[in-house]
């Protein structure tokens, strides 16, 4: 467990000196936004209607900007050498890699999505639930991204063969992360679709970490 | 698996044991390929009847769903070999796989583009997203990450293992990415769509659409023939003009 918080620790620091960490991904978050009006025009209800697709869009190719460099740079540097000779579960230090890298993306995204959702105009009472099911679905994106990022660890320029890995498989994530929105936004009950979130998230818990150490331990032959 | 099979799985490890049984069997194979798509060919546009509701449009059926059926059986046999390549480290397998990939592309692709086809004269549209269709697209999407992840890493034992996991991540999200499209596609079809369904079919067009089934199924095992061939033919190029470079 100590290793765990080890590189989680180290995850969090380097994040934080390097490109100014969370806030960095969440500008980004911030410029998808901005573009909107602009590609769809100023149509206020449309951009309503849209704005669950739109932030669970911007949610995902957020997540997946750094990803590519999630394992390349302890790679390049050794680290993955010493994960590997450490000889603790190579599982365990790969999921607080993920843990922080939702940390830096994922959490200040959910944090600031029912703002971003005021200016997309969104139902009222739907911010809240928008909000609550990106908190729920995006840890389900790291962790589908991680294995990605394993499987492209070797590669130089492996951002775009990771999006088209890992895209599909974040699809049901998405269809549900937005149906929890859409279906507070027109008032109807929003359970199901959050506990079926709910569900891929603890499904992608149970076995990207396992395929993502798999994976590594494979390219480090 | 009984020992005699596993038997001669291992011997078939043997790069040149299963070239010299691709050899004799390449050949029977084609003819027969050819002989059941005549039959089925035979059948579908002469034998089987209009439909009364579709017309002559109905004999798009007898290539497009063999195709879908080829799409997931070939994405299951690829799964098999995944767990060859992982598990036992069988060299063949590793060979199957990727010679699998782009033909299960290939056969999903004519599964969208008969679809598409179809959907035209029959939903007055080219593409509807109906669950089907975007499961099937879907498909096509892991079919192409897989081919991009295998030309993508260069050496080639590590390429088999990487796609190997990624084909097995796949296999596992398949029905949990057909079970969401399908539960938002109830939450968006229209109802007006009109859609056959399989059990209505009569008997007259299930005859030829079997036969077009295995003409199918031959006609992959015939194409993953060859193309292994090739693959371990290829191979041992490469290492020969390694042991050449090295050499000299």
């Amino acid at each position: 467990m100590s290793a765990f918080s080890a590189v989680l620790k180290r995850d969090l620091r380097l994040a934080r000196r390097a490109g100014a960490g969370a806030s960095l991904g969440l500008m980004f978050f911030l410029v998808l936004i901005a573009i909107v009006p602009f590609a769809i025009g100023a149509d206020q209800r449309l951009i309503s209607r849209l704005a669950p697709a739109l932030l669970w869009i911007a949610a995902l190719l957020a997540t997946l900007l750094g990803l590519d460099r999630l394992f390349q740079s302890d790679e390049e540097d050794g680290a993955l050498d010493q994960f590997l000779l450490s000889g603790a579960s190579l599982t365990l230090l790969v999921l607080a890699k993920a843990l922080a890298h939702w940390l830096v993306t994922g959490l200040p995204l959910s944090l600031a999505a029912p703002v971003l959702g005021l200016m997309l105009a969104i139902e009222p009472q739907a911010m809240l639930p928008l909000a609550l099911s990106l908190l729920v679905g995006t840890p389900a994106l790291t962790l589908i991204g991680l294995v990605g990022a394993a499987l492209t660890v070797s590669l130089n320029r492996g951002g775009l063969l990771l999006s088209l890995l890992v895209v599909p498989t974040a699809i049901p994530t998405l269809i549900f992360g937005v149906a929890v929105a859409k279906a507070a936004a027109e008032g109807r009950d929003f359970a199901m679709p959050l506990t079926v979130l709910c569900g891929t998230t603890l499904f992608a818990l149970a076995i990207s970490p396992i395929a993502a150490a798999l994976a590594l331990r494979q390219a480090r032959g | 698996m009984t020992d005699q099979t596993s038997g001669s799985l291992l011997r078939l490890a043997n790069p040149a044991v299963f070239n010299r049984l691709a050899d004799r069997v390449i050949g029977p194979f084609a003819v027969l390929t050819l002989l059941l798509f005549a039959w089925g060919l035979y059948g579908a546009f002469f034998v089987a009847p209009p439909d009364y509701q579709q017309g002559e449009t109905i004999r798009i059926m007898f290539i497009h769903v063999p195709a879908a059926w080829m799409a997931m059986f070939v994405y299951a046999g690829m799964s098999a070999s995944a767990l060859g390549t992982l598990i036992w480290r069988h060299p063949m397998a590793d060979v199957a796989l990727k010679c699998a990939a782009p033909l299960g592309a290939g056969f999903t692709l004519l599964c969208l583009v008969t679809g598409s086809l179809w959907g035209k004269p029959m939903w007055g549209t080219w593409w509807e997203w109906d669950a089907r269709m975007t499961s099937v697209l879907v498909m096509f999407l892991i079919y192409i990450g897989v081919i991009a992840l295998q030309q993508a890493i260069e050496e080639p034992n590590r390429a088999a293992r990487a796609v190997a996991i990624l084909t097995l991540v796949g296999a596992v999200n398949l029905p949990i990415i057909k079970f969401s499209v399908d539960w938002w596609s109830t939450l968006h079809q229209p109802a007006s769509v009109f859609r056959i369904d399989g059990p209505t079919i009569h008997g007259s067009m299930l005859g030829p659409l079997f036969i077009m089934g295995i003409a199918f199924l031959m006609l992959y095992i015939t194409l993953l023939m060859l193309a292994m061939r090739a693959e371990v033919m290829n191979r041992r190029a490469e290492r020969l003009e390694l042991l050449a470079a090295e050499a000299e």
